[in-house]
């Protein structure tokens, strides 16, 4: 394959063709799993809405386990494999490594995803997302997530084969940026979570084809969130690259301090798996010890390289805008900053609702004890709603803004709702992590069909406060729901419909990185940044009266030894 | 320059960090240590912690178990909306085993509050979920393992164990029950 380099005319970005090509077909297979994803999750929130209680018992498992597959395995996977390309040719302005091979993965993960999606869809795979054994799925239910997953990992390699090849032929200096640092992050991540995928996922296939007679329950809960928890953490390392991106895009923000922002995402890649414990707390022949440590991510140092993120980021954009003169009282660098651009609008509150509402709420359902209070009560899905769709999902949709004209050669359709969406989507989405973990904290179970367990002698009254939530979870989740559907349409029909922008210049040789001389005697003192201070401020006093209520409620259950 | 460039000092290491950041830095450190140190503290002093006493069993094995302990201690057989399930009576400090399986929780037991006993937790064929409502306690139940917690039930009423663990089509009609006296 021949190497072209396109300049883009929009954002001053250099592209390698075959790369280029690579992150738009992995963009779209990405959002055509979110369309499935979504379709389904229209049905799963309108089934647990308990007025309307629209689907089947057993439809209602094969949809959620679909909609748990194509959300937090294949739209984001898709979507971060683009990501990693984008880092890395695009970023460095090098030719990406083995597009040939680039081919050969993406296959395997769109083979992968659909033949998993068939299985489930027959009908006999219902096992939902997490698959736990003895509960078996078809065959290719397996076989299918070991494609992707093959093709993931081909991806990652073809990520560090072109870190090589920028390096090799010296098309940038100096270290690489922070963007694609998080990148790299994100890859060893991934590389941890598919070994991992792989060491339980092909015993289970053999055991599915009858060639293994048993599987036991705890080694596969205890082996499988090494995939099922580290895969979200890939999220985690990705979105934040997208947030400093972001940043970088809208504002020009530059790191507050390079060495504190890396050290953080080098935190991230020491600790961050350890918290596959999370799902383990509540379950038998582990040890406490064991527990507390891994749990912990070994003393918190995963939670607080976030903390450090959730600082850094904002600080960048405070720090930009008061160079640029937005310099009255604590907060007007954030009252001036463009809240009609989706990206940004999409970016802020992707960080506002991860630390809130999905950061706070993790760290105290991954405290030991506190686990039991909330162990698969829907106040799970409610934390992973806030993370994964309100953290990753809502900064890649964000960021897709930016990518239709900028990657895909085409002028947004619609902009009058992209300035709305982020607030329409974003805040349903807030609301409906709120009200499934307030009906969790009630004891509300998750994946669970009926709440008033119709045809039980023994039902069990939930109070009335529970009803209430799981109907606005009903409410807030349609409209979220609607929102997302919109974006869909809305993206689709601007790469097709869409006026086609200018190409920009094609080169055959790339344009190397050149960075202006450092400024004699260091770079002028950046101004301070007390606006993002107390924001911080606020989320952490939000936080330690959130951990502690929960002790306290934890004080007032039965002895327990 | 920016987050999407390389550094712009080649020596970004010795770049200074911001006071305010650095001030961030500590304070977070400082929480994380504190969040670290309440789960250990909360083992010598707090009185809600999962025991961590557990057995390989055999669904055959525990059955016996769970049948003996029926066998020895029905008070009388329940009424319908008891599934006419046999309530069990257990003496205080005895063990008492529960069975999680296709759709029930089995037997029902009848305690007495301030009184402690050995919860043992198994399943039969999936795994399910052990959430005890109004409580809201929730424990993994495994098959082929043998999980025995001690309870001391603080308050009187009439408690439900619902099912959070899927468990497939049934699921929903998981419930069972526990009296405290």
């Amino acid at each position: 394959m021949t190497t072209t380099y396109r300049i883009c005319p929009r954002s001053g970005l250099q592209f390698d063709t075959n790369a280029e090509k690579l992150m738009r077909w992995h963009a779209v297979a990405g959002v055509l799993s979110l369309l499935v994803g979504g379709i389904m999750a229209l049905g799963v929130i309108l089934t647990r809405w308990p007025a309307v209680k629209l689907l089947e018992a057993d439809v209602f498992y094969m949809v959620l386990t679909a909609h748990g597959i194509d959300m937090l395995i294949f739209w984001i996977i898709f979507f971060e494999m683009a990501v990693l390309l984008f880092a890395s040719s695009t970023l460095l302005r090098c030719r990406m490594a083995t597009p040939k091979l680039g081919w050969v993965s993406f296959w395997l993960m769109a083979i992968g995803a659909i033949m998993t999606n068939v299985a489930i869809f027959q009908g006999e795979s219902s096992v939902m997302f997490t698959s736990y054994v003895p509960m078996q799925a078809k065959w290719h239910f397996y076989l299918g997530l070991i494609l992707f997953a093959v093709g993931a990992l081909l991806t990652c390699f073809i990520f560090l084969g072109t870190l090589v090849v920028a390096k090799a032929e010296k098309t940038y200096e100096g270290s690489i940026p922070l963007v694609t640092f998080g990148a790299l992050t994100a890859c060893i991540i991934a590389i941890f979570t598919i070994a991992s995928g792989a060491v339980i996922l092909i015993p289970t296939l053999l055991w599915s084809l009858g060639y293994i007679r048993e599987i036991d329950s705890l080694m596969y809960r205890t082996v499988w969130w090494a995939l099922g928890h580290s895969s979200q953490q890939i999220n985690v390392s990705a979105h934040v690259a997208i947030w400093y991106a972001i940043a970088a895009i809208v504002f020009g923000a530059k790191p507050m301090s390079e060495k504190v922002s890396r050290s953080a995402y080098f935190l991230y890649i020491l600790f961050l798996q350890l918290a596959s414990a999370h799902h383990l707390l509540s379950d038998p022949g582990l040890g406490s010890e064991w527990k507390v440590v891994n749990t912990s991510y070994f003393m918190y140092f995963a939670v607080l390289a976030s903390m450090i993120h959730g600082m850094t980021v904002p600080g960048a954009i405070e720090q930009a805008q008061r160079l640029k003169g937005y310099n009255k009282g604590l907060f007007e660098w954030l009252r001036k900053a463009p809240w009609g651009n989706p990206a940004f609008s999409s970016m802020f509150l992707s960080l506002i609702g991860f630390g809130f509402l999905g950061g706070i709420s993790g760290v105290m359902m991954g405290a030991e004890q506190l686990n039991m209070l909330i162990h698969n009560t829907i106040y799970v899905p409610g934390h992973f709603h806030a993370t994964v769709v309100i953290g990753t999902t809502l900064a890649f949709m964000g960021l897709t803004y930016f990518l239709v004209p900028v990657l895909f050669k085409r002028e947004l359709l619609f902009p009058g709702y992209a300035k709305m969406f982020p607030y329409l989507f974003g805040l349903s989405m807030y609301m409906v992590a709120l009200v499934m973990m307030g009906a969790g904290t009630l004891g509300v179970a998750r994946r669970h069909w009926d709440m008033a367990f119709a045809g039980s002698p023994m039902a069990y009254e939930w109070p009335g406060a529970a009803y209430l939530m799981m109907g606005l979870t009903g409410i807030f989740g349609t409209i979220a729901c609607v929102s997302g559907g919109l974006w869909i349409l809305q993206i689709v029909f601007s790469l097709l419909f869409g006026k086609k922008l200018e190409e920009g210049e094609m080169r055959s040789t790339p344009i190397p990185l050149t960075l202006p001389a450092p400024t004699p005697g260091g770079a002028a003192h950046p101004p301070a940044t007390p606006g993002t201070m107390v924001l911080a401020l606020i989320f952490l006093t939000s936080f330690i009266l959130y951990y502690f209520v929960n002790w306290k409620y934890l004080s007032s259950l039965w002895s327990m030894a | 320059m920016s987050a999407i460039l390389p550094p712009s000092e080649r020596v970004w290491w010795n770049q200074p960090i911001d006071k305010l950041e650095f001030t961030w830095i500590a304070i977070a450190l400082v929480w994380s240590l504190v969040m670290f140190a309440m789960m250990i503290w909360w083992h010598i002093f707090g009185n809600q912690n999962l025991a961590n006493e557990t057995y390989k069993t055999t669904k055959e094995m525990y059955a016996a178990k769970t049948q003996a302990v029926v066998d020895q201690y029905t008070v009388r057989t329940g009424d319908e909306a008891e599934k006419q399930f046999p309530i069990v009576k257990p003496p205080a400090g005895s063990d008492i085993y529960l069975i999680g399986r296709l759709w029930d929780w089995w037997p029902v037991y009848e305690l007495e509050h301030g009184k402690t006993y050995k919860l043992h937790l198994s399943a039969m064929d999936y795994m399910h979920g052990f959430s005890l409502q109004p409580q809201n306690i929730n424990i993994q139940v495994h098959p082929n393992y043998d999980h025995v917690i001690k309870i001391t039930p603080n308050a009187a009423g009439i408690y439900s164990i619902v099912c959070n663990e899927y468990c497939g089509i049934g699921h929903h009609t998981m419930v069972g029950r526990m009296y405290v006296k």
